[in-house]
């Protein structure tokens, strides 16, 4: 099992072999296709995030003592992001999800989706799957 | 498109007043399709705000000093215009707000102190938000009633069942002269005349109409028409508001403040006469200016020649993006519409392909266009929205369709 930092520095590692945006893009919309789709149960109004423009709802549940997240989002490129968000989390710890830093964002040149303003809120959908590791993480500290 | 046009408006020469046009975007030369939202600045205007801050700045209306009467001069100046140019009876009829948003809601809280529960305001099912939240708010305080004119498939208004909901209970009407979202032209005179008929008042909110047509309020006889100067080549934060003089003087001020009094006591204020009743504070005076200086700008150009180029502008777009497979174009009465196509390409979701576009260095707008009842009543997310301009050419309109393949056959 690969740690949050690892997994960061290969997709880093992928992102630096594509010459232009549109490679980028084209690999973005690759992994959006193929993200782990959250069940259709769970596409709740409740685990919508809320954006300006797409659509996106993540569910989290915890598998032994780590976090597996499923999304879906009725735009690709959105999907694709948060496929990358779940390759980074998904399967960690909660303390580790909580501590990580997503500075790789800008590395892989995606900074400009970083913005709280945009529409597809990157933001927002990091912050939602850190209270899912908050709210996990509490919930075994109780348990101890 | 023939070369006539373009000739006869010199396009380039047009394009050469406008330094933004020259910078790229992620690389590419930007081609700038989202006029509907804020129009580019001429040179012209540039120069207006600059000229301004370094010859004429003081505050207006008050100095004794010559440079305040310079400033007071200009601005007076600028309402003129603008009261020329929408062929106002008075320039008092024209309050200079801070734009359409602004104008709106100072009628509408204006009416919080004149309308009763039993009353009813009509709003079209194509508003902006800002031309459908003011009202709610009011009807929220007054208890009145909110009703709604429905709109056909076509994107034209259902003017059978706005007859069937005018009766005497109805006090306002509230129609966008154009779609921001679609780009319909509203048939506003007829919506006038027969609200007019049970009494009732009628604010247009002119501010997509404005960079296309020329409205005149009087031959309108519309109640209150709205502007604002951004997309007509001017500042942000800068519009208006036509009223015709007695109801300007029925409503009570909007702010309190500066500018807006006629004499202040602890006891009593009394209020100035219009249109300063309305506009508490110092305004934007240098937007101001700058207002008229668009509007010369584009009367300079010619109203008729914009509209006769950027209807050549829509019919080459919409026949060139009709030749890509499983486009949708909403809005789709040519003869009744401004330089507007609301499009979507099946499967795929706007926002995918305007952030594909951006990358080719196209801007658009996609999204709902603040109009989520539009949306709601296709049944879609959004809508991809190119809005062409008099400085926007065929060669763009060429780029955006190459790009937009590009990004279809990325998507799928």
């Amino acid at each position: 099992m690969s740690s949050i930092q690892e997994r960061q520095d290969e997709i880093i590692e992928e992102f630096s072999m594509f010459e232009d945006w549109m490679q980028r893009y084209e690999y973005m919309i690759e992994l959006g296709k193929s993200l782990p789709l959250i069940d259709e149960k769970h596409k709740t109004e409740e685990n919508i995030i809320k954006g300006c423009q797409s659509r996106v709802w993540v569910y989290a549940e915890m598998e032994k003592d780590n976090v597996e997240f499923t999304a879906d989002s009725d735009a690709i490129i959105t999907k694709g992001i948060i496929a990358i968000l779940i390759r980074v989390f998904s399967g960690q710890k909660p303390e580790d999800i909580i501590s990580a830093d997503t500075g790789f964002i800008d590395a892989i040149g995606l900074k400009e989706h970083l913005s709280p303003t945009r529409a597809n809120g990157l933001v927002s959908m990091i912050k939602q799957m850190k209270m899912y590791a908050i709210a996990y993480n509490s919930q075994q500290n109780n348990k101890a | 498109m023939t070369n006539t046009s373009e000739q006869i408006l010199d396009i380039s020469k047009i394009r050469e007043d406008f330094p933004i046009l020259k910078r790229e975007i992620n690389g590419k030369p930007l081609v700038y399709f989202d006029n509907a939202a804020t129009s580019q600045t001429p040179r012209q205007v540039i120069d207006c705000i600059v000229d301004y801050y370094e010859n004429k700045n003081a505050n207006i209306h008050r100095g004794v000093h010559s440079l305040s009467q310079i400033a007071t001069d200009a601005y007076e100046a600028a309402r003129e215009t603008v009261r020329k140019h929408f062929n106002a009876e008075f320039a008092h009829e024209i309050i200079l707000t801070s734009g359409t948003t602004h104008s709106i809601n100072l009628v509408a809280n204006g009416y919080a102190s004149v309308l009763k529960p039993e009353d009813e305001i009509l709003v079209s099912a194509m508003e902006h938000h800002s031309n459908i939240v003011p009202w709610q708010m009011l009807c929220q305080k007054t208890g009145s009633q909110l009703k709604v004119i429905p709109m056909l498939h076509t994107g034209e208004l259902d003017m059978e069942a706005y007859k069937e909901l005018l009766n005497e209970n109805t006090k306002l009407v509230f129609v966008n002269h154009v779609s921001n979202a679609l780009g319909t032209i509203n048939p506003i005179e007829q919506i006038i005349n027969l609200a007019h008929g049970v009494d009732a008042k009628v604010l247009i909110d002119g501010a997509q109409a404005a960079p296309h047509l020329k409205a005149d309020v009087q031959a309108l006889d519309v109640d209150y028409y709205t502007v604002s100067a951004h997309k007509i080549c001017g500042p942000t934060g800068v519009g208006m508001l036509y009223g015709k003089e007695e109801l300007l003087n029925m409503l009570p001020p909007y702010q309190g403040g500066g500018e807006m009094i006629s004499e202040v006591t602890f006891e009593k204020t009394t209020y100035a006469g219009l249109p300063h009743k309305f506009e508490a504070g110092t305004p934007n005076i240098s937007g101001g200016i700058a207002f008229g200086a668009a509007l010369d700008y584009m009367n300079n150009i010619g109203f008729d020649a914009i509209a006769a180029y950027e209807m050549e502008l829509l019919n080459y777009a919409t026949s060139e993006i009709q030749q890509i497979e499983e486009v949708e174009i909403y809005g789709t009465s040519p003869d009744k519409k401004t330089a507007v196509l609301s499009f979507n390409i099946a499967g795929l979701h706007p926002y995918d392909i305007g952030t594909l576009l951006d990358k080719m260095g196209i801007a658009v707008r996609t999204g709902h266009h603040c109009a989520q009842p539009i949306m709601e009543f296709y049944k879609i997310p959004g809508t991809v929205r190119a809005s062409f301009s008099f400085y926007n050419t065929k060669a763009e309109i060429d780029a955006f369709i190459t790009a937009l393949k590009k990004a279809k056959s990325m998507l799928l």
